[in-house]
């Protein structure tokens, strides 16, 4: 091994392999928040089984000082806390990298080219007088410990960071770094630093928090003034409803009375949670539900209704790996297509897709807005990696536009409505021209207020009809107010280069590997024009973006290139010049697969 | 704007200044004789007695003949008629939007006894105030005759041939799942059906109200369970049960000392029965489903209140809600301050 390398500074990878339940996500999560707290831009991945103890289980964590927030492929340094997987990440270490092992391990002899450090994890647990029963859990901050002295993390931010992992419980505090303390003496007084990698103070997370986007999807939602939410436990979707009732008591209760202007239900299953959720939005709240894949599909007869009874709700999916159980534990774009044509009949679905942790929030509470002002389901299309992984993101920003409650109208508003509509109201009428019609709730005691609400054919006045031409009327009525209500969906956002060769379109969790890769390709002298997709039906701007670009390609986080598929179909004049770039193994996308690809695409076709 | 009756009604007027007019509905378009027409009409005499206001009452449904009733009976109020079996998940929902109003749900037992015995059951456990009918023919009538999980057991139809399954019971489906109020009644007997809607609408919790709703067009043979015959000679009453609404003085001058008992609801009322042959005790949840089990081994259809258990907390009753309508908070109780959101941010890492 060459020693005499040139230090690589906040640019490598970690991967910690442990077996999953032995407490490995405090140790990783800690190291992550103490590098960031030096400053230094972060992200990290886990590779997690469909299982609660003892498979194994991998973290990825990227220093990046460019502030690069995608996954990678390469393992710089590798944290092998497990025997049976050792030989496989052995192999994954790129040369002149790192492999920290407890010294019980039996080193497999393949690599040469790669630096070793076994620790004494047995030894230090028993000086550390650790209660046996938490010796697993502890064992995994001996690493922290290690890592810390031999890639230069600041010790007293290792503090800071376990300090907040055990809300300030000093007994579990200092059992844990009384371990990392032992491990970070020990690792000064007996290892010798061969390798590069260091970690240096930097000012690239100033103004910004960690979190993942089930908690800011939440938050957000808490500031769209959520007032019901109904959910029933799934991977990866649960912590955003966990999340609800982790913050709602403190942001949410009333002080005046010590009351709550709030109800979460967990349901029996999602079959009743969409049920509950759009008897909540029909009755004048604020109602979402959060789920993944599977539940959608249980839910996907009542979306059907709401939509054509024009029942507000917010419906957060949270997306794995499918069809069926598929990969519950991996992350996939693979909804957008179900979601766009959600239950039987003719149907349209509005889809936000947050490109960001902050896009999360931001849509949480935009969502409610939309939803109450056209009336119809709005589905919010995370996924794994967003949802459940740590990110680093912008601090959380105060709404920038008041709430939006709608055509709702009560007593008052209902009397005026009547004297401006000649003395005429009925739940389903076009008053505005706009498609929307006026909506009264129950508790509204009016004598004009009540209507009969179904998802049989209904009249304007909202009673039954088998007449065909009102039949007709009514849907089409609806597919107009999709079609001017398209103003009030979060616009594509576009970033144009000049002499760009071709135009790429991705959306969602896709976009930190496609910024990351226009940027390596920049690099190489290739110029591409970008456009994010916020929200579906797309806009005028994504066809002017097709129509500005010779080629475009679309990134995604699937088998067949489903926003592909979506813009063919909205915009079949470019549908020629659209070529699918997908791909779905369970794992975010790199910025590498992304600029081969593009570079592949483009030698073919010169 | 409060509630008043509709112009042009002024005779016969309730203690809410409403005619039974004011509690009518759309002219019913299921089959003559449906025991489910005789059933809407008790739910308006009940309303009406109760001094209900239309507009404080919100109606639910799944699918089926029976889901299409609320549309025959208190014309002015919301209603909602949902998903097959669905029912009670939108209701819940809905109810929490404003809990001062009053949930009348209307089922089958094709829409509760199947799909639907799932979202029953867990909200009979969550006791969700709310009075559940279900107008049970043990056969499905829209779909022009097929078995319902009720059907008993040799029951013979036209096009299916005989049922080989044992019945679902719903009243024991009920009682199993903790349910708070469970009665069972005949269409057939119009008073003791008001009676039990009125005591229905009295509870705080969920109430279940079995009726035996015979179709007269699918099913109404003669040696049936759920047919008119059966129902009228194989009727059992437990009680006779009369409906005391709160502001009245509660008289039981009819009942002699010693074969009466009151059962006090949360708002103040109280229903008096009257114990015909055996002391039963209503409150003895054991006892119901021991009486529920002997009757079905004697092939007797019992009647009455089965159940009825006053005190438990309502779901309601399990979180922090305000007093005023949930749907009525205004929007700057919705949105946390802006200075919540550095205090937040100070949350994260």
């Amino acid at each position: 091994v060459d020693n005499n390398q040139t230090r690589i500074e906040n640019d490598f990878c970690i991967t910690f392999s442990t077996v999953n339940g032995s407490g490995s996500a405090t140790a990783n999560t800690t190291i992550m928040r103490a590098i960031f707290r030096m400053g230094v831009p972060v992200s990290g991945k886990n590779i997690f089984p469909s299982n609660i103890q003892g498979l194994p289980t991998w973290f990825s964590l990227r220093l990046s000082k460019d502030g690069y927030l995608a996954r990678v492929e390469k393992d710089d340094i590798v944290i092998a806390m497990n025997p049976l997987t050792l030989a496989k990440e052995v192999e994954f270490i790129s040369p002149g990298g790192v492999l920290l092992i407890p010294d019980d391990f039996t080193l497999p002899e393949t690599r040469s080219d790669i630096f070793v450090y076994p620790m004494p994890v047995k030894k230090l647990l028993k000086d550390a007088e650790v209660v046996p029963a938490l010796r697993d859990y502890i064992a995994n901050m001996v690493y922290v410990g290690v890592l810390a002295q031999l890639i230069g993390i600041d010790i007293d931010l290792i503090y800071k960071a376990i300090d907040f992992h055990f809300k300030g419980k000093l007994k579990a505090i200092d059992s844990n770094f009384s371990v990392v303390k032992a491990a970070f003496d020990w690792a000064a007084a007996n290892l010798q630093k061969k390798d590069s990698y260091y970690v240096k103070k930097m000012d690239g997370t100033d103004g910004y928090i960690m979190t993942d986007g089930n908690t800011a999807g939440a938050l957000g939602a808490i500031y769209g003034g959520v007032q019901f939410a109904a959910w029933y436990p799934i991977t990866p979707a649960t912590s955003l409803a966990e999340s609800l009732i982790e913050y709602l008591p403190l942001l949410r209760n009333n002080p005046d009375t010590g009351k709550d202007t709030y109800a979460v239900v967990q349901s029996e299953d999602e079959l009743a949670a969409i049920g509950m959720t759009i008897g909540a939005g029909w009755g004048g709240l604020r109602a979402m539900t959060s789920t993944s894949g599977p539940g959608l599909s249980l839910m996907s007869e009542y979306i059907g209704l709401a939509y054509y009874a024009e029942v507000p709700v917010v419906i957060w999916d949270v997306q794995r790996v499918g069809p069926s159980t598929g990969m519950p534990t991996r992350t996939a774009q693979g909804d957008l297509t179900m979601v766009n044509f959600i239950s039987h009949g003719d149907t349209q679905m509005i889809m936000l897709i947050p490109g960001s942790i902050n896009e999360c929030f931001e849509f949480g509470w935009k969502a409610f807005d939309i939803a109450e002002r056209l009336q119809t389901p709005v589905v919010i299309l995370s996924d794994l990696d967003f949802g459940m992984n740590p990110w680093m993101a912008k601090k959380f920003e105060f709404p920038d536009s008041p709430m939006d409650r709608g055509k709702i109208l009560w007593e008052e508003d209902l009397d005026r409505l009547l004297v401006r509509n000649n003395g005429q109201w009925g739940r389903y009428q076009d008053v505005d021209g706009d498609g929307i019609p006026y909506r009264t709730v129950p508790g509204n005691l009016h004598l004009k207020s009540g209507h009969f609400t179904r998802g049989t054919s209904h009249t304007e006045d909202a009673g039954y009809t088998e007449d065909p031409v009102v039949w007709e009327r009514i849907f089409d009525r609806i597919k107009l107010k999709f079609e001017l209500g398209i103003k009030y969906l979060p616009k594509a956002i576009k970033e144009l280069k000049t002499g760009a060769e071709l135009g790429i379109i991705s959306s969602g969790s896709a976009d930190p590997a496609v910024q990351e890769a226009r940027d390596l390709l920049a690099k190489q002298g290739v110029r591409t024009n970008y456009l994010r997709v916020r929200s579906l039906p797309a806009g005028g701007e994504v066809g002017e973006f097709l129509k500005e670009n010779k080629r475009t390609l679309v990134v995604e986080l699937n088998r067949d290139g489903q926003l592909g598929q979506i813009l063919d179909m909205t915009f079949p004049e470019f549908a020629p010049k659209i070529e699918k770039c997908a791909h779905m193994d369970g794992l975010p996308l790199t910025a590498h697969w992304v600029k081969d690809q593009i570079l592949a695409r483009m030698g073919e076709n010169k | 704007m409060t509630s008043q009756t509709v112009p042009g009604n002024t005779q016969n007027l309730n203690h809410a200044g409403l005619s039974r007019a004011d509690y009518r509905g759309a002219p019913s378009t299921l089959c003559q004789g449906c025991g489910h027409n005789g059933v809407a009409a008790q739910i308006v005499a009940a309303c009406y007695e109760m001094d209900l206001v239309p507009e404080k009452v919100v109606k639910f449904s799944g699918i089926g003949c029976s889901s299409k009733s609320p549309t025959y009976f208190l014309g002015r109020s919301f209603s909602f008629n949902g998903l097959h079996g669905r029912m009670p998940s939108l209701a819940l929902g809905a109810m929490f939007g404003d809990r001062t109003l009053k949930a009348i749900g209307v089922s089958g037992d094709g829409d509760t006894a199947s799909i639907g015995l799932g979202q029953f059951k867990h909200m009979v456990r969550r006791n969700l105030p709310m009075v559940y009918i279900v107008e049970n023919n043990g056969v499905y009538g829209l779909t022009k005759g097929q078995f319902s999980a009720t059907a008993e057991r040799g029951l013979e139809l036209k096009k299916q041939g005989t049922n080989p399954y044992l019945p679902v019971d719903i009243a024991l489906e009920a009682l199993a799942s903790n349910a708070t109020f469970v009665a069972r009644s005949f269409a057939g007997d119009p008073k003791q059906v008001k009676e039990l809607i009125k005591a229905a609408i009295a509870h705080n919790g969920i109430a279940v109200l079995d009726i035996i709703s015979p179709c007269v067009t699918f099913h109404n043979h003669e040696n049936s369970f759920h047919s008119y015959s059966f129902g009228k000679e194989h009727e059992e009453p437990l009680h006779e049960i009369s409906f005391v609404p709160a502001r009245d003085e509660i008289t039981v001058e009819d009942f002699e000392e010693g074969t009466t008992r009151e059962v006090k609801f949360h708002d103040g009322s109280i229903v008096v029965l009257k114990k015909l042959e055996k002391d039963y005790d209503p409150q003895d949840r054991g006892q119901a489903i021991k009486m529920l089990v002997e009757a079905e081994q004697n092939n007797e259809l019992v009647t009455g209140l089965i159940y009825i258990n006053p005190d438990k907390p309502s779901m309601f009753d399990l979180y922090n809600l305000p007093e005023t309508p949930l749907n009525r908070t205004p929007n700057e109780m919705l949105r946390p301050s802006e200075a919540s959101i550095d205090t937040l941010n100070k949350l994260m890492f």
